[in-house]
């Protein structure tokens, strides 16, 4: 593959060399918390939300809100990287681990597959293999820096995995569909990489 | 939606002229070696590698009509930024410039799109609407309008072309100017509002689709008082633009 790079005339690093290691390849900090969505942000009211999971076998496990905050709560520390290039580093967030979550709708009888289909209000959809999502590595996080999730970063609640592009991690999400094959969602069927992992800076659909 | 399935490769683009459109914003005028074509809306990424192999990536909208020759980015200087300052201070003509794309399938509008069309922007979240304008302007099949927020006239990018787009009937265009304004102004002299969109957009029951782009507190409140007004939120695409260098 030619991809070796053109070097930018006169262009000069100004990155801190501090937290370099955390930056994946070809984005930058940020202190901001960018928005970005692909529409208005959506405001179900929270008598009326509810949060499921189901299986391919059809069976379906649901919490109200109150019976997702009940849940035992984390509170992940991560650095998130969205593709649109920035970084930001130690976001503090509270949720559910989706380990958690999964454990009860298995108890439930939802059948567990290989791939996961996120679901938000709005129509946004996003896909994933089940293996990033369990193992501590996914939480539905409804608090962040200490104060309930704003609407505009996809409160009331959201998904979190930090470990791929921030697209993965869906605003306003309602639940999690366990499905037997890969389906891509919204960004993914626009051109988008089916998996995201920054480090590898799979950005695009045949980044490597 | 036909998303590219090849890899979308790094090319180097020949700088092959240069317009200054604002005291902050200029124009990149780029020649891209096999360059695919691209949508109204879409975007470019741009990267920038140091000697030591550092680099910096960012994405640009895309400025030209569907089928020009050039590809046109229209860059807003950010002081204290890494990437606008080199684009709009360093870069000249003759330079080679790291791109890869086009990128984005949803932001788009095409001639055969339905419903008269809705642009609003804020900034240099005029950008990709221009890129919209330029193509319905070639294609004009229903009505558009474009409602333009700027501080400053002195800030308004593509004006002449604009008022030119206005004064043939290609479409309306409305500005608002938030700072400050000439004395005999006739656009509106405040920020986005309802009543400002109650005037300027299409009726909900006219079908209207609306394309917002701009900083993220004009998104929301734009996108939030259309879905208000009557707007299907499927018809409201948005692009956020942070303050990101």
């Amino acid at each position: 593959m030619s991809d070796r790079p053109f070097i930018a005339r006169g262009f000069h690093s100004r990155r801190p060399a501090e937290n370099a290691n955390r930056i994946p390849p070809g984005q930058y900090e940020t202190r901001d918390f960018p928005v970005l969505s692909a529409g208005p942000t959506p405001r179900t009211p929270l008598a009326r939300w509810d949060f499921t999971i189901t299986g391919s076998n059809g069976r379906t496990v649901r919490w109200s809100w109150e019976e997702l905050r009940a849940l035992p709560h984390e509170q992940p520390t991560v650095d998130i990287h969205c593709v649109t290039k920035w970084s930001k580093l130690d976001t503090k967030w509270e949720g559910v681990s989706v380990d958690t979550l999964l454990a009860l709708a298995s108890d439930g009888g939802v059948n567990e597959t290989g791939f996961v289909v996120a679901f938000s209000d709005g129509g946004y959809t996003t896909n994933v293999p089940l293996s990033d999502v369990k193992g501590g590595k996914a939480w539905i996080v409804f608090g962040y820096d200490g104060a309930p999730l704003p609407a505009e970063h996809g409160g009331p609640a959201r998904l979190l995995i930090p470990h791929l592009y921030f697209w993965k991690s869906a605003k306003w999400v309602r639940g999690l569909r366990l499905t037997e094959r890969n389906e891509p969602g919204f960004w993914e069927q626009l051109g988008y990489h089916d998996r995201g992992d920054p480090w590898r800076e799979q950005r695009y659909q045949g980044d490597p | 939606m036909t998303p590219p399935l090849a890899r979308l490769e790094w090319k180097v683009a020949t700088v092959v002229d240069i317009r200054d459109e604002t005291r902050r914003a200029r124009t990149l005028v780029l020649e891209v070696p096999e360059w695919p074509g691209h949508l109204a809306g879409q975007h470019v990424d741009v990267r920038l590698v140091a000697e030591d192999g550092y680099q910096a990536q960012r994405s640009y909208s895309i400025a030209s009509a569907p089928g020009s020759r050039h590809v046109e980015l229209t860059v807003e200087r950010i002081e204290n930024a890494e990437v606008s300052p080199y684009l709009c201070d360093v870069l000249q003509r003759g330079d080679g410039v790291e791109v890869r794309g086009p990128i984005g399938g949803y932001f788009v509008w095409r001639s055969e799109d339905p419903g008269p069309l809705l642009l609003v922007g804020g900034g240099s979240g005029v950008v990709p609407l221009m890129s919209m304008l330029r193509h319905h302007a070639a294609n004009a099949r229903i009505p558009a309008r474009l409602l333009y927020s700027a501080r400053t006239l002195d800030d308004v990018i593509y004006r002449n072309e604009l008022d030119a787009l206005a004064a043939t009937g290609g479409a309306e265009i409305s500005i608002a100017l938030t700072r400050e304004s000439p004395g005999d102004w006739r656009g509106f002299r405040r920020r986005i509002d309802r009543a400002m969109l109650e005037e300027i957009a299409w009726p909900a029951s006219e079908g209207a689709r609306a394309y917002v782009c701009g900083p993220t507190p004009l998104v929301e409140s734009v996108a939030t008082l259309l879905v208000e007004l009557g707007y299907d939120a499927s018809q409201v695409r948005t692009e956020r633009f942070g303050p990101t260098g």
